[in-house]
C-alpha cells in the first residue's frame, strides 16, 4: 500500500515538474490513461506491474534531469536569436539576400545561415559588392567559401565607377567608398529588387549604433529614415514593406566583438588568413601601415615595401585598411591580443576619420 | 580592453574555455536622467572595464567640456549622446548596451525620453527579464516610479530591483532606505512581480554597484552586479508546457519535412507525443535536428527543427505542443493594448495583427476602458492615443494559436501594423479568448453564393460610389440601378443617408463613429453580394483605409470603386441639401471637405468627372464597364 502511494506521489510530482498531464504520464507508465487515477482511488495492481512502472518512471526522471545539461550559454543564446531572425526573413520576405563582405562578421553570419536552415541550404544568395580594391586573399576566400557552402554568389561591381577610373589613390577614400561601395550597393539592390538584405553590423561597433533596429527600414531610394523606424517588441518583427522599399536586417546586432571571436573559436569557423599574422609587404602612410597588395599601390621613388609581421583587425579595401604589427598567428593569439588591446576596432578603418562624414550621415545615404 | 583577467595573458585557452559557459541576462533600466540612470549604466560599463582607451580619452575630453561633475570624469557621457538626436527629431526608442563579467553577458535596454516613455519602456521591457527602477533617495517613490513598475509588470517582468540611488547625499541613512522599501512593496503588492530587491546605492560614487559598500554596513543584501550575476530567471519557464511556434517549414527534398522554430517554452524530447493547435492532429517527435547533430531533448529559446513520425499538415502559424496541453485557438479575445502611433486607434478599423509566427487582419470590436499608467485608474474611452494603454476586445480575420500572456510571454503577445503605412502602431497582450469565439461556428449552407448568383443570371458585384457630399453619387447610382433593373437584373442600393435612419441610427459623425458606420455598411454589402445581388453603395466614405478594408472583404473583381470626382467648389455651389452652408456657419461639425478630410482614391476602377459628364453619360459609362468586364452576361460566373 505504501509502495503504491509513494509511487503516485512521485508520479504526480514528476507530472507537475515536466508539465505532462497525469493521464499522459499514466499511459506511459501503466499503458492506461486512467491507471494512476484508479490507483489513487485505492485501486490495486500486481507487484510486477508496479515495479515495471517505477522503473519506467525512474528512467523518465533520469532523462528529465538531463535537462540541466541543456543550459544555454551566452553564445548559444546569441546564436538562437540570430537564427530566429534569419528564419523570419526567409519566411516573410519575397526576395532576400545576404550581403557578404568577406570579413569575420560575414563569416559568422554565413555560418549562422547554414545552421538556421539545415539540412536545407540557406534559401537566398550571397552578394558581394566588390570595389575592385579588396585584398586578393579576400576574393580567393570568398569564391572558395561560396562554393563550399553551395550558395549562389552574386558579385556586383559599379561599372560606371570602373569606367571613370575611380580608386582610393586617385580620388581619395571618401569618393571611392561612396561610388564603389555605397552607389554600387544601391545599384545592385535596384538591379535584383531585393526586399531584404542581411548585413553583419553590430550595435557595439559605435555609440550611435546602439539604438539601431535589427530590422532597419529603407525607403525606395535606400535611405535610412530615422523618423520612420519601427519599434521592435519581443521577437516579433514587422517585415512588411511596400514595393520598392526594403529592409536591412542585422542578425548580429546583439553580438560584441568579443562574442564574435569567441564564437569563431568555439565553432572553428574559417576566416580569411589576413586576420592572422604573416610576413607581408607594407609601407607607412600617415602613420598607418598599408599592405602593398598589388602593383596599383603608388610607391615613392626608391621606396621598397618592408616585410613585416602584420595582421588586420578589419578587412576592406587594402589601401584603406591599416595593418597592425603582431606575431599573433593563431586564433587564440589573436583573441588574446584583442583582449589586451586598448583601442577600439573601428580605429583601423580609415573611413571613420574622414572629416564631416559621420556614421549617421553615411547610414542615411545607404552605407552599411 | 575588457576583463583584465590574469588568465588572458597567462593561459588564453583556459580563459576561452571559462568564457564559453557564461550565462546571459537582459535587463532594463528605468528612470530619468535626473535619477542617475546614465551614470549607473556608465558605471557598470566602466567598472566591468569594457571601455577602450580611445573611448575613455574622448569621454575625458567631453567631461571637461560639458560634463556635470566639475572636471571629474562624467560616466553618464559614456551612454548619453541621445539628447542631441532627440533635438533633431530622431526617434530613439531604446538604446542597447553590452557588458559582461566572468559569469554573465548582459544586454541593457536603456530607454531615454519623457513624452514617449511608456512606449519606449514597453519596447525595452518586452525582451528583459529584470527591471531596475531607479529612485532618488531624496524624493522616494514618485509617480514615475509607479508608472515604471506598472509597465514592467504589464510586460511580464518578474524580477525587479529598486535601486535607491544618491544615498551618499543623505549619509546612507537606513531609515530613509527602509521607508522607501516599505512604500514600494506596499504599492507593488497589486502587481505581478515574483521578487523585489531593494538596494541602497550611489551610482556616482560606486557604492553597492559592483561591490558592497562599507558606507552601508547595515545593508546585508547583494550589490547590484552581484544580484545581476546570480538572479535566476528561467526555472519557471522550463517547467511550462512545451510550445514550438512553427516559423518555417524545412523541405530540402521530398524525403525530409521538418518544422523550424524557436521553442517558446518548456522542453521537448524525441518520442514525445505532440499535437498541433490548429488541427488537433497528433504525432510523435521523430528527431530534433540541428546543424550540430540530432538532439535527444531541446528547451525553451533553442532554435531547432522537429521531424515527426507521421505526415501531418503543419505550416507557419501553427504551434506544436504536447498532447492534451496544446495552445488555445481563437479568433476573438480580450487583450491589453498599448498604442504606439501618433494616429490614434479606432475601434472597427482593420489592422494587421502579427504574433510570433502568424499575421492576420484584426480589428478592435470594443474598447472597454483605458488605464492611467500613473495611478492605475480606469476610465472609459473611444480611442487610444499614443502611449495610452487600454483593455479591448479584438476580432480576427482568422483564428490564431495563443496562450494568455501572463501564462506565456512568448505566445501571448502581438503587434498591430497599419495596413496602409506598414508602421507598427501598437502592441498587445492577450488576456483570454472570448467565449463566443469558440461557440459561434460557421453555419454550413446548402445553397451557396454561386447558386444564388446563377439563378439570377448575373455576376454579383459591389459598386462603391465615393465622393464628397453633393458630388452626385446618389444621382448616378440611382440611374445605374434603374438601367440595370430595366435589363432584368437584381439589384439593391444602400444609401449613406438612408442607412443612418435605421441600421446606423446609433452613430454620430465623429471619426470613430464614421469608421463604425462604414464597417457596418461594408459587412452588409458583403451579405448582399453573397446573396447574388448587384449592390450599389453611395457613400462619402472619406477614409482610404476603410475603403481598402471593405475591398478586402470581397473576392478579386467583386468590388468596384467608383470615384465621383466633383471639385469641392462645385459641390458647395450645388449644396442640394443646404449642408455646406450649415457647415460653413459652424452648425455642423466634422463635415467632409470643410473641417474633416476627404482622401481621394488612388486607383479607382472607375472615375467619373461630373464637370465633364452628365449623370446620364456617367451611368452609361458604368453600365458599359460592367458589360465589358462580363458582369452582365447571363449565366456567366
Amino acid at each position: 500500500m505504501n509502495l503504491i502511494s509513494d509511487f503516485i506521489l512521485r508520479a504526480e510530482r514528476f507530472s507537475e515538474s515536466t508539465g505532462q498531464s497525469v493521464s499522459t504520464l499514466s499511459r506511459k507508465l501503466l499503458n492506461d490513461g486512467k491507471g494512476l487515477a484508479r490507483l489513487k482511488d485505492g485501486g490495486q495492481c500486481t507487484l510486477k506491474t508496479l515495479e515495471s512502472a517505477v522503473a519506467k518512471l525512474e528512467a523518465m526522471e533520469a532523462a528529465y534531469a538531463d535537462i540541466d545539461k541543456l543550459d544555454m550559454s551566452h553564445l548559444d543564446r546569441l546564436e538562437a536569436e540570430s537564427i530566429h531572425i534569419m528564419r523570419e526573413v526567409a519566411a516573410q520576405c519575397d526576395n532576400p539576400v545576404m550581403l557578404y563582405s568577406v570579413g569575420k562578421d560575414s563569416s559568422v553570419m554565413l555560418h549562422l545561415a547554414e545552421k538556421a536552415f539545415y539540412p536545407s541550404r540557406p534559401p537566398f544568395p550571397l552578394m558581394h559588392v566588390d570595389t575592385t580594391w579588396k585584398f586578393k586573399d579576400m576574393i580567393a576566400f570568398r569564391n572558395r567559401r561560396a562554393k563550399e557552402v553551395g550558395m549562389e554568389l552574386i558579385v556586383h561591381i559599379n561599372q560606371e565607377g570602373v569606367e571613370q577610373g575611380i580608386g582610393p589613390f586617385s580620388h581619395g577614400s571618401a569618393v571611392h567608398t561612396d561610388v564603389m561601395k555605397t552607389q554600387g550597393l544601391k545599384q545592385a539592390l535596384d538591379k535584383y529588387k531585393f526586399d531584404a538584405a542581411f548585413g553583419g553590423a553590430r550595435r557595439d561597433e559605435e555609440k550611435s549604433r546602439a539604438k539601431e533596429r535589427i530590422f532597419s527600414f529603407r525607403t525606395e531610394q535606400h535611405r535610412w529614415d530615422p523618423k520612420n523606424q519601427r519599434p521592435e517588441i519581443w521577437n516579433i518583427y514587422n517585415t512588411r514593406v511596400h514595393k520598392g522599399e526594403s529592409m536591412r536586417v542585422f542578425p548580429l546586432s546583439n553580438w560584441t566583438e568579443l562574442d564574435i571571436w569567441q564564437y569563431i573559436y568555439r565553432e572553428k569557423i574559417e576566416i580569411p588568413p589576413l586576420y592572422l599574422s604573416e610576413k607581408r609587404p607594407v609601407v607607412e602612410r600617415d602613420g598607418v601601415l598599408i599592405m602593398v597588395d598589388d602593383e596599383r599601390m603608388p610607391l615613392k621613388e626608391g621606396e621598397v615595401p618592408d616585410m613585416k609581421n602584420v595582421r588586420f583587425r578589419t578587412l576592406g579595401c587594402y589601401p584603406l585598411t591599416g595593418a597592425v604589427e603582431s606575431d599573433a598567428d593563431t586564433l587564440p593569439d589573436v583573441i588574446q591580443e584583442m583582449l589586451l588591446t586598448t583601442t577600439s576596432e573601428r580605429q583601423g578603418r580609415v573611413i571613420d576619420s574622414d572629416a564631416g562624414a559621420s556614421m549617421e550621415q553615411k547610414k542615411e545615404e545607404g552605407y552599411f | 580592453m575588457a576583463h583584465l583577467d590574469d588568465l588572458i595573458s597567462t593561459d588564453i585557452l583556459g580563459y576561452l574555455r571559462a568564457q564559453e559557459n557564461k550565462s546571459f541576462l537582459r535587463f532594463i533600466t528605468c528612470g530619468s536622467v535626473d535619477d542617475g540612470k546614465s551614470t549607473l549604466i556608465g558605471r557598470l560599463l566602466y567598472d566591468s572595464k569594457l571601455i577602450y582607451e580611445d573611448q575613455l580619452a574622448s569621454i575625458e575630453k567631453d567631461s571637461k567640456k560639458s560634463g556635470t561633475q566639475g572636471g571629474e570624469m562624467d560616466l553618464a557621457l559614456l551612454v548619453d549622446g541621445l539628447a542631441a538626436e532627440r533635438e533633431q527629431g530622431i526617434t530613439i526608442d531604446v538604446a542597447y548596451r553590452f557588458f559582461s563579467t566572468d559569469k554573465r553577458k548582459f544586454i541593457v535596454a536603456d530607454t531615454p525620453g519623457h513624452e514617449q516613455y511608456t512606449r519606449n519602456m514597453a519596447t525595452g521591457a518586452s525582451t528583459a527579464d529584470v527591471a531596475i527602477l531607479l529612485v532618488d533617495s531624496r524624493y522616494g517613490v514618485q509617480v514615475q516610479t509607479r508608472r515604471h513598475a506598472f509597465i514592467a509588470s504589464l510586460l511580464g517582468i518578474k524580477h525587479v530591483v529598486v535601486a535607491v540611488n544618491k544615498m551618499d547625499l543623505n549619509g546612507f541613512s537606513q531609515a530613509i532606505f527602509n521607508d522607501i522599501e516599505v512604500e514600494f512593496r506596499n504599492f507593488a503588492k497589486d502587481l505581478a512581480f515574483l521578487e523585489i530587491t531593494c538596494i541602497p546605492m550611489s551610482a556616482l560614487k560606486g557604492d553597492n554597484v559592483t561591490t558592497k559598500s562599507d558606507r552601508s554596513v547595515w545593508y546585508k543584501g547583494p550589490s547590484l552586479l552581484q544580484y545581476l550575476e546570480h538572479v535566476n530567471v528561467e526555472t519557471e519557464s522550463l517547467d511550462a508546457p512545451f510550445r514550438l511556434p512553427v516559423q518555417w517549414v524545412n523541405r530540402p527534398n521530398l524525403d525530409f519535412r521538418g518544422f523550424s522554430g524557436t521553442i517558446a517554452s518548456g522542453v521537448v524530447r524525441v518520442g514525445d507525443e505532440i499535437e498541433v493547435s490548429s488541427s488537433a492532429k497528433r504525432s510523435k517527435v521523430k528527431s530534433i535536428v540541428t546543424y550540430d547533430g540530432a538532439l535527444k531533448a531541446a528547451r525553451e529559446d533553442m532554435a531547432i527543427t522537429l521531424t515527426l513520425e507521421d505526415e501531418i499538415d503543419i505550416s507557419r502559424g501553427d504551434i506544436i505542443g504536447h498532447t492534451e496541453q496544446v495552445s488555445q485557438q481563437a479568433d476573438q479575445f480580450q487583450a491589453h493594448i498599448l498604442w504606439m502611433s501618433d494616429k490614434e486607434l479606432y475601434p472597427g478599423r482593420q489592422y494587421i495583427l502579427k504574433t510570433s509566427n502568424k499575421s492576420v487582419p484584426a480589428s478592435v470590436t470594443s474598447l472597454k476602458h483605458k488605464i492611467d499608467v500613473n495611478d492605475l485608474s480606469e476610465s472609459s474611452a473611444k480611442t487610444l492615443e499614443l502611449n495610452e494603454i487600454g483593455v479591448c476586445n479584438l476580432s480576427l480575420g482568422a483564428p490564431i494559436a495563443f496562450d494568455p500572456y501572463n501564462v506565456n510571454r512568448n505566445t501571448g503577445g502581438f503587434i498591430l501594423i497599419d495596413r496602409q503605412t506598414n508602421a507598427t502602431v501598437g502592441l498587445g497582450m492577450i488576456d483570454f479568448a472570448l467565449r463566443r469565439s469558440s461557440n459561434v461556428v460557421w453555419q454550413d449552407m446548402n445553397v451557396d453564393r454561386k447558386s444564388r448568383a446563377e439563378i439570377k443570371g448575373q455576376k454579383p458585384v459591389l459598386l462603391w460610389f465615393t465622393g464628397l457630399s453633393g458630388s452626385g453619387k446618389s444621382t448616378i447610382s440611382n440611374r445605374v440601378e434603374k438601367q440595370l433593373l430595366d435589363m432584368g437584373r437584381h439589384t439593391y442600393t444602400l444609401d449613406g443617408d438612408n442607412v443612418r435612419h435605421g441600421l446606423n441610427r446609433d452613430l454620430g459623425f465623429t471619426k470613430a463613429d464614421r469608421i463604425e458606420n462604414m464597417r457596418r455598411i461594408g459587412e452588409l454589402s458583403a451579405i448582399m453580394v453573397d446573396a447574388g445581388l448587384i449592390t450599389l453603395v453611395a457613400f462619402i466614405s472619406p477614409y482610404r483605409q476603410e475603403r481598402e478594408a471593405i475591398r478586402n472583404l470581397f473576392n478579386e473583381g467583386e468590388f468596384i470603386e467608383v470615384y465621383v470626382n466633383t471639385p469641392l467648389e462645385v459641390c458647395e455651389q450645388r449644396d442640394v441639401k443646404g449642408l455646406y452652408a450649415k457647415a460653413r456657419r459652424g452648425e455642423i461639425k466634422n463635415f467632409t471637405g470643410i473641417d474633416s478630410e476627404y482622401q481621394a482614391p488612388q486607383s479607382p476602377e472607375i472615375e467619373i468627372n461630373t464637370a465633364e459628364l452628365s449623370s446620364e453619360d456617367a451611368a452609361l459609362n458604368i453600365i458599359t464597364y460592367l458589360k465589358e468586364k462580363g458582369y452582365l452576361h447571363r449565366g456567366v460566373e
